[in-house]
């Protein structure tokens, strides 16, 4: 028994994670779906962890999620995740080895960076992150226009990337479905109505939590669902070395 | 039996990312057939192009029925397709996941803040008949000399090309990127000379490719210039 175990702890991947962050979602619950060895190492970015020299030798691009594999070190959700699909080989449905269907995923793994990505951040942060924790208010129109770009993206989600189909690459989920439903759930963190009136969505994101286990979907989400009642008693100050940066990148 | 006209692609030259995906037609030979697409004559929000893409972008590329957008997507659809030289987009599982690591990261790197030095210096000024802001383009240029910086540090540090011994999809798409400024005059690699031999190794890599994917941009730098 000692042997296999042995063998199983030296398999394991490492993952430098942070809950709070929406790829470091997609890449634990794949990881715990398919189980595959790993071994979760938190790195809090609300604390600056990220900054840390030990943390620098995993990822120079010091972001999370990160992975170490041996002497093999990756960032980025998605590397991260076509790499374990690839080692572990996961079941075929996650990435298709037929090359439509892959291609399809890889589509959307790019397209999302600059849309659902970036647009469910955006609301987020500005509809909780920076009034209530940094304690600078948003004006209005920020907001509204914020809220504007994300229904955007969650409109060409349904009609472009879903269409009729029960997933985004077919049938069954896949990477891209886990990479989509991290992201549209931050906004929802931040108290936006993301599936009010969009009936197709909400069929969706049952598809794909089902396909998941809702326990597992809910076990991942717990710290930021949270996050409404947490920033009740977080302490501002936290934040305050990246202030000038975060209002610039969001405001 | 129908004559196989290869991949249709749907361009427009002065976009970064078509350019790339030029580049790899152009170098691996694939049969492929241009569609001109010209932004500037909104030829992306006819209702023509919109039901090929309803993301109103390019490039595009139809394979016998098959849609796909987004440049990474299409050319890495291309090489694992066609029989193309696999160091493009290696299939080793760990020099895969580099390449897939630099194109995730250059989505919210290498493509906005190179983009919006060009967007920022050419673009705005030509259609709002403008002067540049210079402030904001100081600051973008500097937003952009951070990102090369994490560029040669984090990804090219000692290596021929941005992920190992090979030219792959990921240099064509930054090198691209970085071409863009070109169009107002602008060389972003003058500061860097690691980069500038890394460009130097991307051009001779895929020989006349770089340039005639380059031409209109060319063309673009060399009527401001003679306006100037």
């Amino acid at each position: 028994m000692q042997g296999v175990c042995s063998a199983a702890a030296a398999m394991a991947v490492e993952l430098y994670l942070d809950l709070l962050s929406q790829p470091c979602r997609s890449v634990l619950i794949f990881a715990k779906k398919n189980n595959i060895p790993h071994e979760v190492k938190q790195v809090s970015l609300m604390d600056g962890e990220q900054h840390r020299e030990d943390f620098g030798k995993v990822s120079l691009i010091r972001k999370v999620p990160a992975l170490q594999d041996g002497d093999f070190c990756l960032a980025e959700s998605p590397a991260i995740l076509l790499y374990l699909a690839r080692k572990f080989k996961t079941p075929d449905h996650w990435y298709p080895a037929d090359l439509q269907q892959c291609a399809r995923i890889d589509e959307y793994l790019s397209w999302q960076h600059c849309a659902i990505r970036l647009h469910g951040s955006k609301v987020f942060w500005l509809k909780l992150m920076i009034p209530e924790v940094l304690h600078v208010e948003v004006p209005k129109e920020k907001m509204d226009a914020a809220v504007e770009e994300l229904n955007g993206s969650l409109k060409l989600l349904e009609e472009k990337f879903l269409q009729d189909r029960p997933f985004i690459a077919g049938d069954h989920i896949s990477l891209a479905d886990l990479v989509a439903i991290v992201e549209v759930m931050q906004p929802v963190a931040a108290g936006l109505d993301v599936f009010g009136g969009r009936p197709k969505l909400s069929a969706w994101r049952d598809r794909v939590q089902a396909a998941i286990g809702k326990e597992l979907f809910d076990e991942v989400h717990q710290t930021v669902m949270g996050s409404q009642e947490r920033v009740k008693v977080m302490d501002g100050s936290k934040l305050e070395f990246s202030k000038a940066k975060i209002l610039k990148f969001f405001m | 039996m129908a004559a196989r006209l290869g991949v249709e692609v749907y361009l427009d030259l002065l976009s970064q990312p078509c350019r790339a995906l030029h580049i790899l037609l152009g170098c691996t030979s694939l049969p492929h057939t241009v569609r001109h697409v010209a932004l500037r004559r909104g030829d992306h929000r006819t209702p023509e192009f919109s039901q090929l893409n309803p993301m109103q972008k390019v490039p595009v590329m139809v394979d016998n029925g098959f849609v796909l957008t987004e440049s990474d997507a299409i050319m890495k659809y291309l090489v694992n397709k066609y029989d193309v030289p696999e160091h493009w987009y290696p299939r080793q599982p760990e020099r895969r996941a580099r390449v897939d690591e630099y194109t995730a990261w250059h989505h919210t790197h290498t493509r906005p803040h190179a983009a919006k030095v060009f967007i920022l210096e050419v673009l705005l000024p030509a259609q709002t008949s403008s002067p540049v802001d210079e402030e904001r383009l100081s600051r973008a240029v500097s937003q952009l000399d951070d990102t090369l910086e994490k560029l040669e540090s984090m990804f090219l540090r000692r290596q021929p090309f941005l992920c190992g011994d090979d030219v792959t999809v990921a240099d064509l798409l930054a090198v691209c990127e970085l071409m863009q400024p070109e169009a107002g005059g602008r060389d972003v690699l003058q500061q860097s000379p690691q980069l500038q031999r890394w460009k130097s190794r991307v051009r001779a890599a895929v020989g006349d490719a770089f340039d005639q994917a380059h031409a209109v941009l060319y063309a673009v730098r060399d009527r401001r210039r003679a306006k100037l």
